[in-house]
């Protein structure tokens, strides 16, 4: 295979990535929310909680993010 | 990268020396970002010597914006901690503020963002790292590595979850770092990748350019969204400093 295409689709595979990140995210946000509509009072004590959670998943995203643009821009 | 129309999204990032600076052969040039670090620190404290300077009891503008920025990162500080914690106040403080408005001067058009440099935001997680060790080993000695044990774990379980644990320790300084800096440098190439489409788009003239103020839409509410990431990505970075500085205060699971 041309050395340059398989750089193009190997960025291609790892912006996948940051689409399950965002599953993630999604996950995250969407449960504080269902858990903070039943029980409102308590919801902001976990809101920064829910901002660590998203950070953590949100950081393997960007893992993949870097790996893209490390094989765009540099290998 | 051909994506914007011949745009280079990654030349807003280059470093220009300002006042070339090379004593023995070492480079020491007052560059564009170190231009823009000045003018952080500047801004910062504007903010914070003319807000805390007038003390009213009814706060001014400037006065309440900086009381609200103390509250706010206090509270941050003694959720995470609890009250010992108030001793890293002033780190946690230093690093918001300075990635806050790092991040908020990079937004200005045509300026430049220093966080999306790696080397800066690795120069953050390390100090915070570095913090996290020698205060715990300091205050703590030995047993700050019960940090690594976690209790109530099976014993044949014991050496994988230590093995999992020290990893997890030693990713948390790249992690820390690759997420502010990732989020700037994406969010940045974004907003000049959604310009260049405008600029393709009336290029190729024709029909193309009555679709071209559609990328222009999503451009401006890409720099709403910037906005939004920029203050979550400085929250974030506190945040995480707070948690990993609770290990060093209060070690063993």
């Amino acid at each position: 295979m041309d050395p340059v295409a398989a750089k193009y689709i190997g960025a291609g595979l790892a912006s996948l990535g940051m689409g399950l990140a965002a599953i993630g995210v999604g996950t995250i946000f969407g449960n504080f929310l269902s858990g903070a509509l039943r029980n409102p009072s308590a919801a902001d004590g976990q809101f920064p909680r829910a901002f660590i959670g998203a950070a953590l998943a949100e950081g393997l995203g960007i893992f993949a993010f870097v790996v893209a643009l490390v094989l765009l821009f540099v290998v | 990268m051909a994506a914007g129309g011949g745009i280079d999204p990654i030349h807003q990032f280059e470093i220009k020396p300002i006042v070339g600076l090379r004593p023995f052969g070492l480079d020491l040039s007052f560059t564009n970002a170190s231009l823009l670090m000045v003018l952080i620190v500047a801004v910062i404290s504007i903010i914070m010597i003319y807000g805390s300077s007038q003390r009213s009891v009814v706060p001014g503008r400037l006065q309440s914006l900086a009381e609200m920025i103390y509250e706010f990162v206090a509270s941050t500080v003694t959720g995470v901690m609890g009250k010992e914690g108030m001793k890293f106040f002033p780190l946690v403080f230093s690093l918001f503020m300075f990635v806050l408005t790092a991040n908020m001067l990079g937004m200005v058009p045509g300026s430049f963002t220093v966080t999306s440099h790696i080397v800066v935001t690795a120069a953050f997680a390390f100090l915070v790292i570095g913090t996290v060790l020698v205060y715990g080993i300091v205050k703590h000695g030995s047993h700050f590595f019960g940090l690594f044990v976690p209790s109530g774990v099976p014993g044949w379980l014991l050496p994988f979850m230590v093995l999992i644990e020290a990893v997890s320790f030693v990713s948390r300084p790249i992690s820390l770092s690759l997420r502010l800096f990732g989020n700037m440098l994406a969010g940045h190439i974004a907003l000049k990748v959604f310009g260049g489409f405008v600029v393709a788009l009336l290029a190729a003239g024709g029909a193309a350019t009555v679709i071209a103020p559609l990328p222009l839409l999503l451009a401006v509410a890409l720099t709403a969204l910037e906005f939004l990431v920029a203050f979550l990505q400085a929250y974030v970075f506190a945040i995480l400093t707070c948690v990993y500085l609770n290990d060093a205060l209060h070690p063993g699971h």
